[in-house]
């Protein structure tokens, strides 16, 4: 048995409303198949299962709201039908911090008077220590509680166990969903310039070979097909991650995790207000064509809902692009637990020297925020520099 | 002693805290003193009583009534390379001036980006019990030790009386202190050599095995009057005498809770978010499973101040009703 459970959608995300379930039970499922459609604080985003198997019970109903790590359905695995495994095979995602599994203590319930062994702290630590069963100690404190002068007449025993109990997760308020996300961003964004020591770069980049690259290859291409300049710059982030991986990844729990695969994650502004970020999976796998077919679904999934759940947990790094809103330089802040953010801005006409000569090139401020905990400064030169290289010979994109 | 007396001798509090200021104006010649009546009256309390004759009405200023103007004063003579030292007659006047104290002398230094100490002390009489009704006995020591960026004094004897304000004008940042008017008539001897103390440290004013009562100011005396009585009848109090209420000398006071397993809280102020349930929150949080009792708290009541006697004595917390509450946390059955 595999237990599909409320995934973290982002290292903001506490818990998520099931809108709607894909499947029924009975229905075989398949590793990757969207099962199920949850409302987190950013946006409707579609589950994927990480099991295959059928489909043997739903647990939660549409409209609930769960914490992360809340067990949603049961999915019988197809290879042992009838023998239970002791626990759940599917990866935890990588931005999931620990404690996600976790309901919050918020609230606590006092438990039923007659139940309850009273004692002060004090008391239980010398009982603890001289082994002495609470149950068997009549309190004479305050309010019938056990003193320590209680423990200390009483006579040594078997060590008394204290039992830690539930405590029962924090039933939020509805909330609109703009303030919700803008909780979200604040939350992330918070947590980011609080824990993560950013190391700022900046580069200028001569775009004019490139320029002239894309207009030659958008002649070749039908004008729904044409590629957008901010298509080769994903590339040539993706090309220039693999000579610096270690800006790929992730600084999870004080340890630099370099990602193997490449996930950009793109910063996609929302028209009702907030931003979002999803990932264009596999981003060295694909070419300039396919890159911009799967900017322009990501773009319309995430305007109008319909992102899967690994396309918002698994960016491996981000690119914020806010060229088109006219701004020169943008420095990034990281999107944790990533350990880079690539920015860039406008390419507007400079003034430009190049073998003595000056010219008017198209120039593009490139900058990288990085994460110093993981990466040092040279590195981050390397990774500019391959940005620029990779830009200057377009047709190695 | 000034004059070269040598040997031990007894003087009240307000002689403590004339003494400390004229030994001041006599070592650095940038201090001086402003404020409502300090000079030709004497001050309200009579504790400038002489020293506008001794050091003239440069060094002893009168001012006009008006907190936010001469506290204002104050900072500027302080960032201009004075030492001034404002009395503010009464904490309940003090509040004519919050904004000064607030968002002036407290934080230049921080928005200054570091270029401006406030070396200003400021000098306010606080507390009731002397039937001066509602608008002049607050005790708002606490409120004021809400605020970072400002100390806190609260001298509770004639020896820190005499000591704490030098220490005060050594402090490059602003600093409060808060003199309870129905000391100043309180007597005490002290060694011919007494002189400044210093500011960080509350400090055991009586050992003890079973409670420790953290108190300060003029409460400090009825925590002692309650550690007698209850010593009769075999309960030992640990008496604690905060002294700086900003910061808080929390080690003095887990310590003592990890001695004794039990702690009250006497505080003059009120006690919904006073300094009490402050001091309470840092046990909980440094002490609990040293805690044998749940932490208590006197404090006055939540009411105006009542002009009659017998109304404000009910009002304030007292050494009976220390006894009761002491007796009830150490002995109870049940």
């Amino acid at each position: 048995m595999a237990e599909f459970r409320m995934p973290s959608l982002g290292s903001d995300m506490e818990a998520g409303t099931l809108l709607e379930w894909r499947v029924k039970p009975g229905d075989r499922v398949r590793r990757r198949d969207v099962i199920a459609v949850v409302e987190t604080e950013k946006a409707a985003i579609e589950i994927e299962v990480y099991a295959d198997g059928i489909v043997e019970r739903l647990l939660v109903q549409p409209g609930e709201k769960v914490p992360v790590g809340t067990v949603m359905a049961i999915i019988r695995t197809e290879a042992e039908p009838d023998t239970p495994r002791p626990t759940a095979s599917e990866p935890v995602s990588p931005p999931a911090p620990a404690k996600a599994a976790t309901p919050e203590p918020m609230e606590i319930q006092f438990p039923a008077a007659d139940r309850r062994i009273k004692a002060s702290p004090y008391a239980r630590r010398l009982a603890a220590h001289r082994g002495i069963d609470l149950g068997a100690v009549q309190g004479t404190g305050p309010g019938g509680a056990i003193s320590a002068a209680d423990i200390q007449r009483a006579v040594p025993s078997a060590p008394a166990e204290e039992k830690s109990r539930p405590v029962p997760a924090e039933d939020k308020p509805a909330e609109g969903p703009h303030t919700a996300m803008r909780r979200a961003i604040a939350a992330a964004m918070a947590r980011s310039k609080r824990e993560i020591p950013h190391a700022y770069f900046q580069t200028r980049i001569d775009m004019q070979r490139t320029l002239d690259w894309l207009a030659a290859e958008n002649l070749k291409r039908p004008i729904q097909n044409r590629i957008l300049p901010v298509v080769p710059l994903i590339r040539a982030v993706s090309l220039a991650l693999e000579e610096v991986p270690e800006l790929n990844g992730f600084w999870v729990e004080g340890r630099h995790r370099i990602a193997e695969a490449i996930h950009i994650g793109f910063v996609i502004n929302l028209r009702q207000g907030g931003l979002i970020a999803p990932a264009l999976l596999n981003t060295a796998q694909k070419g300039v064509d396919e890159l911009m077919a799967g900017l322009r679904d990501l773009i319309t999934r995430a305007r109008s809902g319909g992102l899967r759940s690994s396309e918002m947990t698994e960016a491996t790094i981000t690119i914020t692009n806010l060229g088109e809103r006219g701004v020169e330089t943008v420095f990034g802040i990281i999107y944790p637990p990533q350990v880079a953010l690539v920015g860039f801005g406008k390419i507007t006409d400079q003034p430009w020297c190049e073998n003595g000569m000056l010219g008017i090139r198209p120039i593009l401020t490139a900058t990288l925020s990085a994460d110093h905990r993981a990466v040092d400064g040279h590195r981050c030169a390397l990774f500019l520099d391959a940005l620029n290289r990779r830009l200057q010979e377009p047709s190695t994109l | 002693m000034i004059d070269g007396e040598q040997a031990l001798r007894t003087i009240t509090y307000r002689e403590a805290v004339r003494e400390a200021l004229r030994e001041a104006l006599q070592k650095d010649e940038r201090v001086f003193l402003m404020g409502e009546d300090v000079g030709r009256y004497g001050g309200c309390f009579a504790v400038s009583k002489g020293l506008l004759e001794a050091f003239g009405p440069e060094r002893i200023r009168d001012t006009p009534l008006s907190e936010s103007g001469f506290v204002g004063a104050g900072i500027g003579a302080a960032l201009g390379g004075m030492r001034p030292i404002v009395e503010v007659m009464t904490v309940n006047f003090s509040l004519l001036c919050a904004d000064q104290i607030i968002n002036n002398a407290a934080v230049y230094l921080y928005m200054s980006g570091g270029q401006f100490n406030v070396p200003l002390v400021i000098r306010l009489a606080t507390g009731g019990g002397r039937q001066l009704a509602a608008q002049h006995s607050r005790s708002l020591e606490g409120w004021y030790a809400h605020i970072p960026g400002i100390k806190i004094l609260s001298p509770a004897t004639v020896e820190d009386a005499r000591g704490m304000l030098w220490t005060a004008l050594q402090d490059p940042d602003p600093v409060l202190i808060f003199e309870n008017s129905g000391l100043y008539n309180m007597e005490a001897t002290l060694g011919a050599d007494a002189g400044p103390v210093d500011i960080h440290q509350a400090r055991v004013r009586r050992a003890g095995r079973d409670i420790s009562i953290i108190t300060y100011s003029a409460s400090l005396y009825k925590a002692l009057e309650a550690a007698e009585t209850l010593a009769k009848e075999g309960i030992e109090a640990e008496v604690i005498d905060l002294r700086t209420l900003r910061p808080l000398d929390e080690r003095t006071f887990l310590e003592s809770v990890a001695r004794t397993h039990r702690a009250l809280i006497v505080d003059e102020g009120w006690r919904s978010g006073g300094i009490s349930a402050e001091i309470a929150s840092r046990i909980m949080e440094g002490a609990f499973y040293e805690l044998d009792a749940p932490v208590a708290r006197l404090c006055s009541q939540e009411a105006p101040m009542p002009y009659a006697k017998h109304m404000e004595d009910a009002v304030l917390p007292q050494a009976a009703g220390i006894v009761d509450l002491v007796r009830h946390m150490v002995n109870a059955h049940g």
